[in-house]
């Protein structure tokens, strides 16, 4: 596996101006920060796992990657270039290597097309010339490889259950053969037993096809057995970039602790020794975030400073980031 | 015996090709309406109620400007329904056939619905799609528009159009037509809306799909159903106005007829014994309207998308 940075994105700041209902036309919009100052590191085969509560920015991360959003500063390095500076005809020619995978598997797939021709549409579309048969043949392929029988071709969405729902989406994400696979949220529509099934497929295809991943999720314990890196987002700041292993056995920032104390632990004995921390209140509104460390008004170890400071997301210990004044 | 095993292997051979082919979920709206009695029967009388003001006309003794001078004046004696006599809807007061005179108002009833309506869905589709699809500022105005249009007095314009520019079906067309689209445009643009956050859209906008793709692939027949489902309740709804305008005299004019002026002119002899002059054109337009919107009832039925 070829250990170079494909994707480095840097200080990525995403804003939308919202108005709220009884504002007439001439009120000046509010901002809400979605995205703040995101920055990391992919390497080709690896996989970034991206957890927080929802409506921290993980989606908006994502779609800003992709330029679903404008971001307002900051750099996507695809390969050396900048997407954010691409033109939309630039930019089309990377759409066929980086693809992405939604949460609600119905919903990702147009109800009036048949499978086939969803699986097909990405082909069609960069390579409109290939002929009927090799387009049948790739979608063939492709659907085998994702665990579908390949005769259902002719089949319409609301024929399958979910979890199929996904295969396709998986499916119609492979056929251009990207290099990365944005994955927002990819499980958490699916009932329990079904979202191991899926998470194994896209770590066999990842081996299989040498993917890079970038996996969101809303809670730790999903993300756990496929990230080989884990970001906390938090009020869509970054609060902690660690290995995997390390987010897990020694977490820094107390929103990370609070949420590995929610995992559940198989070992009984163990699970029933655990603390388990609570995160008390409600997220604060991204409109209007605390001042100083985001995480503020719900963190157990606040201080004066951290109303006045905001900490600096800084390396700690080897390759383990942390947005905290009084980390671990 | 042997026809038993026919239909298991029929059945079988079904199940196979089954396999292949899946229900798209027009097939299954076609399904689900036929299965939705009132409105297949009703889609039966109203294809039969078209077909015949096509093909009556063969079978009419009497045209419908020929005055039958025995009739003349002396309807309630001599003018009624008869197979001898050729009248066999009987004659007007004027001694004119009855039974060509109610094919020529079907005709002309049902083509101000069916042209009013294509108006309608026509520019309320544009307008509604464009609406949603720009969204933002453009969305705000445009739909204020409507609003505004909205809380005019209907019928008051259209009366006003119709003294104002001289009493003609084209204007009869272009008011009605124009003034109905605005429900349309509203739907329309509240599907657009929906459909656009939708993650097909997304996935599609991801994959490079070009915009105009997105909008004839993905957008559009995503709308057909509730445009259609829209229309025929459209359709009864443009004749209805239209038989109102028509009964205050203000439609379509002599020696054109419609359902609206044929119950008018029915309505004004039915002190003299002849109620047939009222009934026939009464029947055609309560049946043609109740078939509509039956039809519309099980078309909604059938695309409900919180079925599938
Ligand atoms: N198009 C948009 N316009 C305005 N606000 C948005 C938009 N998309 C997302 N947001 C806001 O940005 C924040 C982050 O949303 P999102 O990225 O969807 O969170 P997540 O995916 O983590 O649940 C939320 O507060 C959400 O309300
Ligand atoms: S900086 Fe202060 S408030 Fe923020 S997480 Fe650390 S201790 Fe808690
Ligand atoms: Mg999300």
């Amino acid at each position: 596996m070829s250990e170079h940075k494909i994707l480095q994105v840097q200080n990525l700041k995403v804003n939308f101006d919202v108005s709220s209902e009884g504002d007439m036309p001439w009120t000046k919009a509010k901002k809400l920060q979605a995205v703040n100052n995101v920055s990391f590191d992919l390497n080709s085969g690896e996989t970034l796992g991206i957890v927080g509560e929802s409506g921290c920015g993980k989606s908006t991360l994502a779609r800003a990657i992709v330029k679903m959003v404008p971001a307002d500063s900051g750099k996507v390095i695809w390969f050396g270039n900048d997407l954010l500076t691409l033109n939309k005809s630039e930019m089309r020619q990377h759409r066929k290597q980086i693809q992405m995978i939604f949460q609600d598997p119905l919903a990702s797939l147009n109800p009036r097309m048949n499978i086939g021709e969803i699986i097909a549409e990405p082909l069609r579309t960069h390579y409109p010339k290939t002929p009927e048969s090799d387009v049948k043949e790739r979608v063939k392929d492709v659907m085998n490889k994702v665990g579908l029988l390949d005769n259902l071709v002719n089949r319409y969405p609301h024929e399958f259950s979910g979890g199929q729902c996904q295969r396709i989406g998986i499916a119609r994400a492979l056929i251009l053969k990207p290099k990365l696979i944005i994955c927002d949220e990819p499980v958490s529509a699916l009932d329990v037993s079904i979202q191991a099934q899926v998470v194994n497929l896209l770590m066999d295809l990842q081996e299989e096809m040498d993917l890079t991943l970038i996996f969101i999720a809303h809670d730790l314990s999903i993300v756990k057995h496929i990230s080989t890196k884990i970001m906390v987002l938090y009020l869509g700041n970054m609060v902690e970039l660690a290995n995997s292993n390390d987010i897990y056995t020694k977490p820094r920032h107390p929103y990370t602790q609070a949420l590995i104390s929610a995992v559940p632990i198989p070992d009984p004995s163990i699970e029933k020794s655990k603390k388990l921390i609570l995160i008390e209140g409600d997220l604060p509104s991204p409109v209007d975030p605390p001042s100083g460390c985001v995480f503020r008004t719900r963190c157990q170890k606040a201080q004066d400073i951290c109303a006045i400071e905001k900490p600096e997301f800084k390396e700690v210990s080897n390759n383990h980031e942390v947005a905290c004044h009084f980390h671990d | 015996m042997i026809a038993i095993n026919k239909n298991k292997i029929k059945e079988m051979a079904d199940n196979l090709s089954d396999s292949g082919t899946g229900r798209s979920l027009w097939k299954d709206a076609r399904i689900r309406f036929m299965q939705n009695k009132a409105a297949t029967v009703s889609l039966f009388i109203l294809a039969a109620i078209v077909l015949f003001s096509f093909i009556g006309p063969y079978f009419a003794v009497w045209s419908y400007e020929k005055i039958d001078w025995n009739a003349m004046g002396s309807a309630a004696r001599v003018g009624m329904p008869s197979i001898e006599s050729g009248h066999f809807f009987g004659t007007d007061d004027l001694g004119r056939d009855l039974y060509s005179r109610v094919i020529q108002g079907t005709q002309i009833s049902l083509m101000v619905g069916f042209l009013g309506a294509t108006v309608a869905v026509f520019v309320g589709t544009l307008y509604g799609a464009t609406s949603g699809y720009l969204g933002g500022k453009t969305d705000q105005i445009m739909m204020r528009i409507v609003d505004i249009l909205m809380s005019i007095p209907y019928m008051f314009v259209l009366i006003l159009l119709l003294v104002v520019f001289g009493r003609s079906i084209g204007m009869l067309f272009i008011g009605i037509g124009l003034l109905s689209w605005l429900d349309m445009s509203r739907i329309v643009r509240g599907q657009t809306l929906n459909l656009k956050n939708k993650e097909f859209i997304e996935a599609a906008r991801v994959t490079g799909v070009s915009d105009f793709k997105i909008i004839t692939r993905h957008i559009v027949p995503n709308l057909l159903g509730i445009v259609a489902v829209y229309a025929t309740l459209l359709v009864p709804g443009i004749i209805l106005a239209e038989s109102f305008i028509s009964f205050l005299g203000l439609g379509v004019q002599e020696p054109s007829t419609s359902w609206g002026a044929l119950i008018k002119e029915g309505a004004g002899t039915i002190r003299y014994d002849t109620e047939w002059q009222l009934l026939f054109p009464l029947a055609f337009f309560v049946v043609s309207l109740f078939c509509f919107y039956f039809i519309g009832d099980g078309l909604r039925d059938a695309l409900d998308p919180k079925d599938r």
